[in-house]
């Protein structure tokens, strides 16, 4: 039923390989998934952060324009942002004349752009709620010590917030992972990108797609144990007491 | 029948028989101008479904028409999604090992669409994206030869979403059935500055001889059906007028 000489066979493919050239000789497949999700993740990861200040903030228009951002951003599905930013956007001239035309019609950045966007909305939420879920202790201690606002938020808050979030954070740098498998749908030929090719190539819709779906599997493992790491290093203070 | 257990048996034998020969189901592309699009509606119009409606008429069957995105309508028909393929495919050596074809309904060029004055050599070709659809003939032909002269082939689900990118400049020549190009692109206000450029592509090793109507390797008997009655549309003149409603110029070929 599964034509395992086919998945040999086509497995170069999905790690940058082409017909008779060796594999990662291109940046298709797996190189292409990996380099669409780190940018977005560090893009996405330096914009949460002010966001997330910005969302807990007193001032009422600041947290009312980021919380605009946040509940669009993950109201709408990550699809149609992709294709709303690369043939929505390259349908006015004014865009197309303006310097950011150069970026913009490249399927690979407007993928990074729309990915970054949406996984900024999602990472601003899980640190603006652990930033409210600070301790009143740390913050008290810091008070004492006559630490200012910024001090504060510097040293205690958004640092301890950080450590608060990975469980949730690496829920999100997972369910990214996976989403990058529309950039297929933009012309990019990441793993799912290539599935797509080796099926209509082939007319073979299971061994393709099961590779895929066994490369994003081991990538998830891979994620996973990374995050219990780090969970092991910097939540340590919060584990249960073993002794 | 002395047996009221046999008697249920045969009659809903029959009715499902009866059922089965009743309506047939036809897969055309989803959106592929002016071969098939999609209607407000949800039905399929086009050059494609009015054929298989005509075909339909003179099998004396009931049809439906079902849209399919091209990349996956191959393996679709062998999930038996539906019965026929009418997708404007071309017969091809390749696609002979998976499905098989009936009589080709039209045969055409496929030509290069690109900005207007565009002069098309060898030389041309270098550093140039060229758009086409994912698993078409014209992907295929492209890939052997013109990545060979150094351009980088981007591969696109629809036709519609290739001559958005080549307006944008994101291509910068489209390569599809030339009177897709025509009449989807350059012929509406979208195409303005664009035309049909480079010579006609019509190599039969890559273009085969024609478009066929695709059937399981299975189904001999629904492929002879559809031939007699391709046939017959030739013979009584239905073909030419859902041609005429379409194109200009003859499309059937020689």
């Amino acid at each position: 039923m599964i034509d395992v000489n086919l998945i040999i066979e086509k497995l170069p493919a999905f790690f940058g390989g082409t017909d008779g050239a060796p594999i990662l000789s291109t940046s298709e497949g797996l190189q292409l998934t990996l380099e669409l999700l780190f940018w977005s993740l560090l893009a996405g990861l330096a914009l949460s952060i002010p966001l997330s200040l910005m969302r807990v903030s007193r001032n009422k228009v600041l947290s009312t324009a980021v919380w605009l951002y946040t509940y669009v951003f993950r109201g709408t599905p990550l699809l149609v942002q992709l294709f709303i930013i690369y043939y929505g956007l390259s349908q006015f001239d004014w865009v197309r004349d303006s310097w950011a035309w150069q970026y913009l019609r490249e399927a690979y950045a407007c993928a990074i752009l729309a990915f970054t966007l949406n996984t900024a909305a999602y990472t601003t939420e899980i640190i603006a709620g652990q930033i409210r879920n600070t301790n009143h202790g740390e913050i008290e201690a810091a008070k004492a010590m006559g630490m200012s606002k910024w001090l504060m938020m510097r040293r205690i808050v958004v640092p301890s917030a950080l450590r608060r979030a990975l469980p949730a954070y690496s829920n999100e740098v997972v369910m990214m992972m996976q989403s990058t498998s529309v950039a297929g749908l933009v012309t990019l030929a990441d793993v799912t990108g290539v599935a797509r090719r080796v099926f209509s190539d082939t007319y073979m819709p299971f061994e393709p797609f099961l590779t895929a779906a066994g490369i994003y599997l081991v990538m998830t493992f891979g994620f996973v144990w990374l995050f219990k790491k780090a969970e092991g290093r910097w939540l340590a203070y919060l584990a249960p007491r073993k002794h | 029948m002395k047996n009221p257990l046999l008697l249920l048996g045969a009659a809903s034998l029959a009715l499902s028989v009866a059922a089965h020969a009743e309506t047939l189901r036809f897969a055309t592309d989803a959106s592929y101008p002016p071969f098939s699009k999609q209607g407000a509606d949800g039905k399929m119009t086009g050059f494609d479904p009015d054929i298989a409606q005509a075909l339909c008429q003179a099998m004396k069957a009931t049809c439906e028409v079902v849209p399919q995105d091209f990349d996956g309508i191959i393996p679709a028909l062998q999930a038996r999604k539906f019965d026929a393929v009418i997708a404007s495919m071309n017969i091809t050596p390749e696609r002979q090992k998976a499905v098989d074809f009936s009589d080709k309904y039209y045969n055409m060029a496929s030509r290069l669409v690109g900005k207007s004055g565009t002069q098309v050599n060898d030389a041309w070709f270098k550093d140039k994206k060229i758009g086409v659809l994912r698993s078409s003939i014209q992907e295929k032909y492209a890939r052997d030869h013109f990545t060979k002269l150094g351009a980088k082939l981007v591969p696109y689900g629809k036709a519609p979403e290739s001559f958005l990118d080549l307006k944008a400049g994101r291509v910068d020549a489209a390569f599809v059935d030339a009177a897709v190009g025509d009449v989807d692109f350059v012929k509406t206000p979208n195409g303005k500055g664009f035309a049909l450029v480079g010579p006609d592509y019509n190599d039969p090793k890559y273009f085969g001889i024609g478009a066929g109507i695709a059937v399981r390797k299975s189904d001999k008997a629904l492929l002879a059906r559809l031939n007699t009655a391709l046939k017959q549309i030739r013979a009584d003149g239905s073909y030419d007028k859902i041609q005429k409603k379409y194109f200009s110029f003859d499309i059937y070929g020689k």
